[in-house]
């Protein structure tokens, strides 16, 4: 089933991470497959990205991992429904660890970009939102306009976690960049830059 | 020309598993099953099945065999290596499973992260104990995939369809 | 070797203290029989993290992220969650990042319950499929040796690495 009909939601995708990564300074992100790494490239190709340009349902894990090993620093995850919800016991496992530093952000097109815009769940009624609240997330939110957006900031970058957003955007998909997708390259280059050794 | 090369062999096989009496069709969604799964939205007599991760549909389609009907799992190559340990219960109950499994990771890829589960797809569903078809040719798909819910269906086993990244091609990174 | 350790010695605990020597900062891990006592003493120690999953795949993605933040993990595992792990597999293969897994099996030596042998005899096939690297072990005193090996060959050398532990040394009991 393709997401034929138009959304109720108006935010871009590309302008809601940009805006969100100006006020990164100096967290690490991890990002789900598809567009979310297309959207943080062209934002903002900081060593500290870690794109995970080919995995589905690895992300919220993988930056948990990040976070327990770098407690001082703030991980965020940019990452897509349907990548979410390929691994969405993460959710439960996270919201029992509890780990302060880390944001979820879930941009949230309803569909599969990647692979003809399929619907996904989040299009056809289940609520990220309500799951992430349910498991143990200490703040959650639903972001659908610019001004939601602009309040949620401060808590997406220093309420202390696990924080999860769900940000409905338009279905869609903007173009994409020439971004990096060679894993040694981007891990090392991550891994350099946060822990500040040689991989 | 890749375009009606895909809408054909997907007509075919469309046909093939409504003759096998497909009732059931899983799938998570993948650009090369795009018509295939299409046709199986729009046919009122076949219960389509969106899912989060393919394990699911190996569950599903357990369920639909002991419910008394047929089903068909559509999916990507990387979603086998979401399925083993699931096909581990198809397998000691020797439940029937048809899969068909689009291939990435191979021919023309343009993306390196899909090349280590693309390579592995055959080798992990043999571990499994899954019979492997293997197509590379659009005119052979039908008929193979008829040979597979034959095998499926009537020999009681587990068998996927690997059709070529040959066959449903290739995209650009950057597109 | 062997004749030094007491009736009391389980691999466990020279597993354990192994991880504390080699900097073991993450455990990961979805309970097991076979595994049980080496989870109460890494969850018993507070220089290490020990996570619980809901599934095998978020351990594989955790220990990704570990060493992207500069910590080292193990994820410990039953042979049926080795068969939830294949595709997130990929993802150290293609970035090559260290993984050291202990896998317990079942459906093998003496098993009893027939539904864990078909994953039970795909475990290594599979493994091996994903290009990760098996150690297997079948006696209990060459458990913290072959462990410790697999390690180096994690850590310092960059690979996928899982010691199988084989069903004769926790015993073919269990219902599940």
């Amino acid at each position: 089933m393709a997401v034929k009909s138009k959304t109720p939601y108006t935010l871009q995708r590309r302008k809601v991470v940009q805006r969100i990564l100006e006020d990164r300074g100096d967290a690490a992100v991890v990002t789900g497959i598809g567009n979310a790494v297309h959207d943080v490239a062209s934002a903002n190709d900081d060593p500290k990205n870690m794109y995970l340009a080919g995995i589905m349902g690895g992300a919220a894990m993988v930056a948990f991992g990040v976070a327990l090993a770098q407690p001082k620093r703030r991980i965020l995850v940019i990452t897509g429904d349907g990548e979410l919800l390929a691994g969405i016991g993460s959710l439960a496992t996270i919201g029992v660890e509890q780990p302060k530093n880390l944001s979820i952000i879930v941009i949230d097109n309803q569909a599969y970009g990647a692979t003809g815009n399929q619907h996904t769940h989040t299009g056809r009624g289940v609520d990220l939102v309500g799951i992430a609240a349910a498991s143990g997330f200490k703040k959650t939110a639903l972001i659908t306009t610019e001004a939601e957006l602009e309040a949620e900031l401060p808590r997406i970058h220093n309420q202390p976690g696990p924080y999860f957003a769900v940000v409905k955007v338009v279905s869609k998909t903007s173009p994409r960049i020439n971004a990096p997708k060679d894993g040694t390259y981007v891990s090392r280059r991550f891994r350099a830059a946060v822990t500040g050794e040689s991989a | 020309m890749a375009t009606k090369k895909k809408t054909d062999w997907s007509k075919d096989v469309f046909k093939v598993l409504k003759k096998a009496d497909v009732q059931q069709i899983a799938y998570v969604p993948d650009a090369g099953h795009t018509s295939l799964i299409k046709m199986a939205i729009a046919d009122n007599a076949i219960k389509p099945v969106s899912l989060t991760s393919e394990q699911e549909g190996v569950a599903v389609l357990a369920g639909a065999w002991l419910g008394g009907e047929a089903g068909a799992l559509l999916m990507q190559s990387s979603g086998v290596g979401n399925v083993i340990n699931m096909l581990g219960m198809a397998n000691e109950c020797r439940f029937p499973l048809l899969m068909l499994v689009t291939m990435r990771g191979e021919w023309g890829e343009f993306n390196p992260w899909q090349v280590p589960m693309g390579q592995a797809t055959e080798s992990v569903l043999e571990a499994s104990g899954v019979i492997v078809h293997r197509v590379d040719e659009p005119s052979e798909i039908a008929e193979t995939v008829e040979a597979a819910a034959k095998l499926a269906f009537e020999g009681g086993r587990m068998v996927a369809v690997l059709i070529g990244q040959r066959v449903v091609g290739f995209k650009d990174w950057t597109k | 070797m062997v004749s030094k350790k007491s009736k009391s010695w389980h691999w466990s605990q020279d597993v354990h203290q192994l991880f504390k020597k080699i900097g073991i900062k993450q455990i990961a891990y979805v309970p097991d029989g076979g595994l049980a006592r080496l989870i109460e003493r890494v969850q018993a120690d507070k220089s290490m993290r020990s996570v619980v999953l809901t599934t095998e795949e978020e351990g594989v993605a955790q220990m990704a992220g570990a060493w992207l933040g500069g910590q080292r993990g193990v994820l410990l595992t039953q042979s049926g969650g080795v068969g939830n792990c294949i595709n997130m597999l990929s993802m150290m293969q293609e970035c090559r990042i260290p993984l050291l897994s202990l896998v317990s099996m079942r459906g093998e030596w003496g098993e009893q319950y027939p539904w864990q042998v078909p994953m039970g005899q795909s475990t290594i096939p599979a493994l091996e499929a994903a290009k990760v690297i098996v150690h297997h072990v079948d006696q209990a005193e060459k458990v913290p040796e072959t462990v410790e090996a697999a390690a180096k060959l994690a850590f310092d050398a960059n690979r996928a690495v899982a010691v199988v532990l084989s069903q004769r040394i926790a015993g073919s009991g269990g219902q599940g």
